[in-house]
């Protein structure tokens, strides 16, 4: 099972692909990233702007701001700011999580809910912003794998007599990701299951369980 | 330097004490409204007093936005309240489209059960009891008619079924992925009682949706 979030070069506002059931699109998790706040250096003077989304500014060249991701965006764009990459975002942390990915095969390590979304925009629009942009893209390529790799492994232990799954310090795309899976999975295994899970005398099966990915 | 995030170690970002105060701002909760509306297997209670002052500050902001136009302010304000703005518009328009699915799908099950019912807005029960009028002319005139007496009915497969049981109804045993929002203890996941979890604020989870149904409706937990 090889799933990849697909995001698309340009977008257009008001097309999100309609999912089927009862499902996020990729473009739709990374519009909720998109909500997320990110420092940025302005290269202007602007006003406080007060949108629906909250109020943010003034801003002063030369005085950082916080702002959410898709103004920063925005104003990188236009050559308005610049922005300052998050302090996950950094080769020597980077390097630290992805050796203790792979150290523990049976939990995730935790990351920003929104890191796989938050990396892609920033690699996308603000290349320059980041040190060591390749090794920094690089190593999160490296800790997605990881990640993947024990996901796949823990959803194989998937069975008729799981009530609930806690999914420790995984991020919204890999949730997205699994979820139409996962779902269909939970629900066959569920119909199927519960007739012989009655019917079974046998002590070995009669604990129901809560199966943790973490 | 950004303030705020100096020695924000990463666990930090996790922490959900943390989480931003746009949880609170009616453009958090109207995502948080959208999110829960587009991942549950039935139609929610319809937030309408939310939508209501979303609306309002929408129209309020396209006001300004007339006015700065008008005013010929710089190009790049107003670019960005016009984003801020589709932005609201796509989640807004987006939750209601979602709704409207939902009661598509299970038009025939939301007028025969009261207590789904209530859950819509008066133009939504509009809605949905135009579009069962349609669906059932049209199943009439294309099917039902043609088919012997004693099998006409949308509702049942024969006359002589005990229930409606051509109605489709939302599936309730599906599994959901939600987020803690307050820490729950002891909260009991199945009628034998032997499957007990306890919830940290922030936890995420996979769970079958009808026990913790309860637990979304008071807002306690939130689907991702």
């Amino acid at each position: 099972m090889r799933l990849r979030p697909h995001s698309p070069r340009r977008r257009s506002v008001a097309i999100f692909p309609a999912p089927s059931r009862f499902n996020l699109a990729a473009l739709q998790v990374e519009f909720l990233a998109e909500d997320e706040t990110i420092g940025i250096i302005p290269s202007l003077r602007m006003d406080p702007l007060h949108l629906i989304s909250g109020d943010f500014g003034p801003f002063r060249p030369q005085i950082s701001a916080i702002v959410p991701l898709w103004l920063a965006i925005a104003l990188k764009k236009r050559g308005k700011c610049r922005i300052q990459a998050p302090e996950w975002m950094t080769v020597e942390r980077l390097t630290e999580v992805l050796e203790e990915e792979r150290q523990q095969p049976q939990e995730f390590r935790p990351l920003p809910f929104h890191y796989i979304e938050i990396s892609r925009l920033l690699f996308d629009h603000a290349q320059d912003d980041i040190p060591d942009c390749y090794l920094v893209r690089s190593l999160i390529e490296d800790i997605r794998n990881v990640r993947f790799h024990k996901i796949e492994a823990g959803l194989e232990k998937l069975s008729n007599k799981t009530f609930a799954v806690k999914l420790t310090n995984l991020s919204a795309m890999e949730v997205n990701i699994i979820r139409p899976f996962t779902v269909r999975t939970l629900q066959a295994l569920f119909k199927h299951g519960s007739d012989e899970y009655h019917r079974h005398s046998d002590d070995r099966f009669s604990q129901p369980t809560v199966i943790r990915v973490s | 330097m950004a303030d705020g995030e100096e020695g924000a170690g990463l666990e930090d970002w996790t922490d959900p004490s943390i989480a931003s105060s746009a949880e609170v701002s009616d453009a958090g909760l109207l995502q948080r409204a959208w999110r829960n509306e587009k991942l549950s297997p039935e139609l929610l209670p319809f937030q309408g007093e939310l939508v209501e002052r979303v609306k309002e500050q929408i129209l309020l902001e396209e006001e300004n936005l007339a006015a700065f136009v008008e005013e010929s302010c710089d190009e790049l304000t107003v670019s960005l309240y016009r984003m801020d703005l589709d932005r609201t518009l796509f989640m807004l328009r987006s939750y209601l489209r979602a709704r409207l699915l939902k009661i598509e799908k299970f038009a025939l099950h939301i007028l025969t059960v009261p207590e789904i019912w209530e859950r819509l807005s008066s133009q939504e029960q509009d809605y949905a009891q135009r579009f069962a009028d349609t669906l059932q002319a049209h199943f009439d005139s294309s099917v039902l008619n043609k088919l012997p007496e004693g099998y006409k009915s949308m509702l049942k497969q024969a006359n002589s079924s005990n229930e409606n049981d051509m109605i489709v109804e939302p599936p309730l045993d599906s599994f959901v992925f939600c987020k803690c929002r307050r820490p729950i203890s002891a909260f009991q996941l199945d009628d034998k009682g032997e499957s007990i979890v306890d919830m940290e604020n922030g936890d995420l989870y996979i769970f079958n949706y009808k026990p913790i149904k309860r637990l979304l409706e008071t807002d306690r937990i939130e689907l991702f």
